[in-house]
């Protein structure tokens, strides 16, 4: 009997994306009177609109209407959490590109030009545009929230060794090739049909509704795929739906809602850029003692998903590492910048990277490798098993997969060679570090961990599969398919799997927090598990067998003294009158967490992995580069296994970025400056190391019952590239010392890192904020 | 032979005619609005990110030249008489994809698909012209491609297997130099220049052009439309008539004269830096992070220079190098030291209906040491922070001669004078470089943007030069992350 699981298959578009034919919303064909739309947007971080003259946008040629906040008939509000987020801003300018109105014309191209001719005078208020101005001006978008485990004061106290410090981490902009689109299609009696690049179409249906004053049941959200998405396309395309939805309901027209590149960047959020400050206690051994960690984080000025993104970096600032007694204060931080939001990792890339650091300085400190330093801080098996939100590690691979990553990246070696190179290389310098992985599986926000599915039979055999999992690039249709196929032991190209949509599967979560195949699959398996019982009850009746004896394999039904078609078979329970489709439904079980105490089971399991990287830097220029990397990560029983190394290889290299090339520059006046490719610099091809070793582990079927045994891998691997921040801290601080190492900043650019070399001599760094030895070891 | 106002250009075996459109229209516009061919991205429509990326051929003598361009700042009337290639016409069916496109399947090269047909375009690109491109080759080919899903490798694998893979019926490489092809752009060849009403001319001679910019000197110059295809579509100007450069076929020559190489203003930077790299080989890594492919195949070298970008990478070699450019105004001609064309931001030594016509480049010569080192956040195609052009002449340990300059540093790519001033006549010694680094701060005041800091700027400056000695001088001490001895990069 052959397997559809487990083996590697070809995304189910692979063939329509490389010739073209594969459909993005910007691609669906609309009628000629299709309305076009452009926004306009503000052009000062925080002020007051005094002055708002859009008559000339009204009379520029080609425009049809022009919208702004008191044209929406429902709520002015995309908010998802709390409804902070107005559409079109109305008095109080909150950042610089925020949308004041929007502009429909018969081409985007008169939208545009348009939308340049507003007259806007501004009452300008004094910004907050960084962590450090928000938090001197104890400035929120939520309160702070404190998780404490044991007792750290007493602990840090009582410490052999002390030392503070800071780490400094960018943002991220998202930088999907397709940009944020949404267009709307007016139907009768007030219902309004989208087309959104969204991975959480039942949101988008809900902000419209609200938007239009309307019923969920009156929107149709559909998807069929995203030109990638990354966290990007959670929460910000209910703006772009919105306006679509606001404009096609007024105009009774078609709307498209495509913003160009540079206002993309400029209007959405991105990965929330922190900063860390540390009070760690420790043994000879760098073992933690005790640990007082701050985070503070640019939220932007609306909370947006500020709240869960914060709250898994505390839950991840502990990542492989023991913390027996532990404060993490975390600050969400209120600025006049864009609202920042979901990014693959949510949070929890944050947090580990303070920890990282922590660790790291801790054996620079000590002269220590690093990596026995992070061994000695491990979660332990039996004992020093439990998180500080109180949730005991049960599948703890991370002794399993550093020892096996050791051997076969020759780590130790290699550490010996580089630091034999580097005495003899005045210029170039070279760096190594291996980063493990613990990543929490399941949403924080519980009421998300579940999901629907539609599968039909039809009379011919083929299957047609709708769920609430929207297809991004991750195959995430493809590994549903898989398990449909699986369940009715048909090929994989007898199933087909139709865009996501609003009207088939109500209510769905988004496509976040790696969850798409977890949840999706099992309820997928559900609905496709209650025809195969339908159909092996109307066989066994039919042909008088057990219904335990049907057996579906190989495109076939199999029972004592009789094989069928499987589409024989369909076709006879038709005619007999079987129902021939069904829903199927999960919920994760086991989860439950106190809000109120951050304490409970959040995650239903955990995500394992480490990385080793090595890399190179040029002193002089602070230039860098990788020059092997070595992964080893743990995807329970794969379901892909191909699509899996995808997701790791692509969530690494885009980690990479974030941790070197890709920075945010905003100027003074809080105008973000690199908003095109131009200007803000994701990895290219020639980045990618051509010394690269990437394994799946192999014989860990996840120990909980999630579908068949595989573990979610969309966000995890985006973490593995903290190795590579850190062969950069080891290269640099192989250069000019531990101090230099600690100086080193995220994103890691040529200038960060010429930077950080630059310590002179005998200064006191303004990293290590201070050293204290209780006892001279 | 054809002359009227009709853009044509073939797709697919038919003659494509593109009727009324306005000049500024671009190639992805006229694919995805008029003609609802989708396949073919936006992403940035800047040239940054390949998602638009298709072929064009062009016939070259006997040849059809086939070459990767960014469609989403390729105007329209640029493309009359090519041939236009998209990934819709490499295969009609899931069934009868193209070797580079099962390629890419295979090696899982495709996650959101939204890159996926511009990387298909440049790998078809090599798959046509380098038939034994190594991993390198392909690694090159795809920089002006960006991916934000799979990390590249699988796509490199692509690239690297696609010649494994069984010749398709169509566009394999000796189909696409068939006759019936150069026929039919033959066909397409007009015998007086397109015309588009005076808001776009494609003059056919020298003579024509400078007639024509005499006597129009408002109207915009347009050679690869690197950076006016930006113009349009980012900064929505409205552009006066155009004067095509394109189909001048005297400014498409590249001529080695005595003792120097003379690049005209059409050809391109693919071809000129070829040119140029062949002569001065330390000048291939400036060759290859140079933009990209896609747009070294449109933008030319005379129009980088013509342009003056601070931050162009041309200038700072060539100025250090002693260039000359060849001015045109009418019948006039003169020539002047590319170091004296740039007078401050944006401010040239030209006047109204002046364009330049070739730049000529001085060929080596013994005991010269040259180097241009270029710094971004970016390996690949970036936009540099700082890049120096450098031109030694050693006699006897001393220094005998120095030519310096710097984008990145000032308003213009700008020479250090003073700088030069203090290494004339000193040993060819890292004292003698490290004394006259503080030199540097005098012939620059760099800013601080979003690429770097002033204070960074400045520092790399120095020890850019520094590391002119270190690679050039008596230690040779290895100064290149990307030349490390023992480890594979």
């Amino acid at each position: 009997m052959s397997r559809i699981v487990h083996q590697s298959q070809t995304h189910d578009s692979a063939a329509l994306h490389v010739s073209g034919r594969a459909r993005y919303a910007d691609d669906i064909a609309l009628p000629g009177n299709a309305l076009h739309v452009a926004f306009g947007m503000s052009t000062v971080a925080h002020g007051r609109i005094k002055f708002l003259d859009l008559s000339a946008v009204r009379s520029a040629a080609g425009v049809v209407q022009v919208f702004a906040a008191a044209n929406i008939p429902g709520h002015n509000n995309y908010g998802p959490v709390l409804h902070d987020d107005p559409i079109f801003a109305t008095d109080e300018i909150q950042f610089y590109g925020q949308p004041i109105f929007a502009v429909a014309a018969h081409s985007f191209d008169a939208a545009r030009r348009a939308a340049k001719l507003a007259h806007i005078d501004y009452e300008t208020l004094p910004a907050l545009l960084n962590i450090a101005d928000a938090l001197a001006a104890e400035s929120q978008v939520l309160p702070t929230e404190t998780l404490r485990h044991g007792e750290p004061e007493s602990a840090l106290a009582a410490a052999l060794h002390r030392l503070t410090g800071t780490v400094a981490i960018g943002g991220q902009d998202h930088f999907y090739l397709e940009g944020q689109i949404a267009i709307a299609l007016p139907q009768e009696n007030g219902g309004v049909l989208i087309h959104s690049s969204t991975q959480h179409p039942s949101e988008v249906q809900h902000l419209v509704a609200h938007a239009l004053g309307r019923h969920s049941h009156d929107v149709v959200v559909q998807c069929r795929r995203m030109g990638g998405a990354f966290g990007g396309k959670e929460s910000q395309p209910a703006l772009f739906a919105c306006v679509a939805a606001i404009v096609a309901t007024a105009t009774r027209l078609p709307a498209k809602v495509r913003v160009d590149r540079d206002a993309d960047m400029v209007m959405t959020g991105k990965r929330h850029d922190f900063s860390a400050e540390y009070d760690v206690g420790f043994d000879a051994q760098g073992r933690i003692g005790g640990l007082s960690l701050m985070l503070a984080s640019r939220c932007g000025y609306s909370a947006d998903l500020s709240g869960p993104v914060n709250d898994r970096a505390m839950f991840h600032a502990d990542n492989c590492y023991y913390l027996e007694n532990v404060q993490i204060v975390s600050h969400r931080c209120k600025t006049h910048t864009v609202s920042n939001t979901a990014f693959r990792g949510f949070g929890g890339p944050q947090g580990m990277m303070a920890i990282e650091a922590v660790v790291d300085d801790i054996a620079r400190y000590l002269q220590l490798d690093p990596l026995a330093v992070r061994r000695a801080n491990f979660y332990g098996i039996d004992e020093r098993n439990v998180t500080p939100y109180k949730m005991p590690v049960e599948d703890n691979l991370v002794h399993r997969i550093v020892d096996q990553l050791c051997a076969s990246s020759d780590y130790a070696a290699r550490r010996a060679e580089i630091a034999e190179f580097n005495a003899s290389s005045p210029v170039i310098k070279r760096g190594i570090a291996l980063t493990p992985v613990k990543f929490g599986i399941s949403f924080t926000a519980t009421q998300y961990n579940q999901a629907g599915a539609l599968v039909q039979v039809y009379t011919d055999g083929s299957v047609l599969l709708n769920h609430g999992g929207t297809e991004m690039g991750q195959g995430l249709f493809t590994k549903v398919a898989q398990v449909v196929a699986e369940e009715f032991g048909i090929a994989l190209d007898q199933v087909r799997v139709s865009a996501t949509d609003t009207s088939k599967v109500p209510n769905t979560s988004p496509t976040a927090a790696s969850s798409g195949s977890d949840l999706n699959g099992k309820a997928a398996q559900a609905a496709a598990q209650t025809i195969r019982e339908r159909l092996a009850a109307f066989a066994a009746e039919a042909y008088q067998v057990a219904p335990a004896e049907v057996v579906f394999a190989d495109g076939e039904v199999r029972m004592p003294g009789h094989t069928l078609k499987f589409a024989a078979l369909v076709h006879q329970a038709y005619m007999a009158r079987v129902s021939l489709s069904s829903t199927g439904y999960y919920r994760t079980p086991k989860i439950h967490y106190d809000r109120k105490t951050f304490s409970g089971r959040p995650f239903y399991y955990f995500a394992w992995g480490a990385a080793v990287a090595e890399v190179a830097i040029d002193t002089l220029t602070g230039e860098n580069r990788m020059l092997r990397v070595d992964i080893l990560h743990d995807v329970g029983k794969s379901l892909n296994p191909a699509l899996d190394i995808g997701q790791i290889e692509g969530g690494f290299l885009q980690g990479a970025g974030w941790l070197t090339s890709e920075e945010l520059y905003w100027s003074d006046k809080g105008e973000l400056k690199t908003h095109a490719p131009s200007t803000y610099k994701i990895p290219a091809a020639s980045d990618w190391p051509e010394d690269t070793r990437i394994s799946l582990l192999q014989d860990t079927p996840n120990a909980e019952d999630t579908i068949f045994h595989s573990k979610a891998v969309g966000e995890p691997p985006l973490m593995l590239a903290i190795s590579v921040f850190h062969a950069l801290r080891d290269a640099v601080g192989g250069a000019a010392g531990p101090q230099a190492a600690a100086r080193l900043t995220a994103p890691a650019t040529p200038e960060a890192i010429l930077h950080a070399l630059d310590v002179p001599a005998g200064s006191t760094p303004d990293n290590f904020l201070s050293v204290e030895n209780r006892v001279t070891a | 032979m054809r002359s009227d106002k009709t853009i044509r250009f073939v797709l697919d075996n038919t003659v494509v005619e593109a009727h009324d459109v306005a000049p500024t229209t671009t190639l992805l516009q006229y694919l995805r609005d008029t003609m609802g061919r989708c396949g073919t991205k936006e992403g940035c429509a800047e040239g940054d990110c390949g998602a638009c990326t298709v072929v064009l051929g062009e016939l070259d003598g006997e040849h059809i030249r086939y070459q990767a361009v960014n469609s989403c700042i390729r105007l329209m009337p640029t493309v009359d008489g090519k041939e236009v290639v998209t990934v819709e016409s490499l295969s009609h069916a899931n069934a009868d994809l193209h070797p580079v496109q099962q390629a890419m399947v295979d090696h899982h090269g495709s996650q959101c698909g939204f890159c996926t047909p511009g990387f298909v375009m440049s790998l078809f690109d090599v798959y046509l012209n380098q038939p034994d491109a190594a991993r390198q080759q392909v690694v090159d080919a795809l920089a002006g491609n960006l991916c934000r899903c799979t990390g590249y490798r699988p796509i490199i694998d692509a690239g690297c297997s696609m010649n494994d893979y069984p010749p398709s019926a169509h566009w394999n490489r000796a189909e696409a130099q068939s006759e019936v092809r150069k026929q039919r752009l033959t066909d397409l060849q007009r015998e007086h220049g397109l015309d588009l009403g005076g808001a776009f001319r494609a003059p056919r001679s020298l003579d024509e052009l400078a007639q024509s910019y005499l006597q129009t000197p408002d109207a915009l110059l347009l050679a690869g439309g690197t950076d006016i295809g930006l113009w349009v579509t980012k900064q929505l100007r409205v552009l006066p008539a155009i004067i095509y450069l394109g189909e001048v076929a005297e400014l498409k020559q590249i001529q080695q004269t005595d003792g120097a190489l003379e690049i005209g203003a059409a050809v391109s930077l693919s071809y000129a830096y070829t040119a140029l790299v062949a002569h001065y080989p330390m000048l291939a890594e400036l060759h290859r992070r140079f933009a990209s492919p896609p747009i070294r195949n449109s933008g030319t070298l005379c129009g980088n220079l013509a342009n003056g970008s601070p931050i162009g990478d041309s200038m700072p070699i060539l100025i250090a190098l002693g260039a000359v450019l060849t001015l045109r105004r009418g019948d006039e001609v003169r020539e002047l030291a590319l170091d004296e064309f740039y007078l401050g931001y944006q401010q040239k030594a030209w006047q109204a209906g002046e364009f330049i016509q070739s730049v000529s480049i001085p060929l080596p010569k013994s005991d010269r040491i040259v180097a241009s080192y270029k710094i971004s956040k970016r390996s690949d195609q970036d936009i540099s922070a700082v890049c120096g052009g450098y031109a030694f002449d050693i006699e006897h340990g001393i220094i005998k001669s120095a030519r310096i300059a710097y984008g990145g540093m000032a308003a213009t790519s700008k020479r250090a004078t003073h700088t030069e001033a203090a290494l004339i006549g000193q040993p060819w010694s890292l004292s003698a470089i490290e004394a006259a680094l503080p030199e540097l701060a005098r012939d620059y005041t760099p800013l601080s943007d979003m690429r770097a800091s002033a204070d960074y700027r400045l520092k790399v400056a120095q020890n850019l030069l520094k590391r002119l000695y270190l690679e050039h001088g008596d230690s040779s001490v290895s100064c290149r992350i990307g030349q490390i001895d023992g480890v594979s990069v």
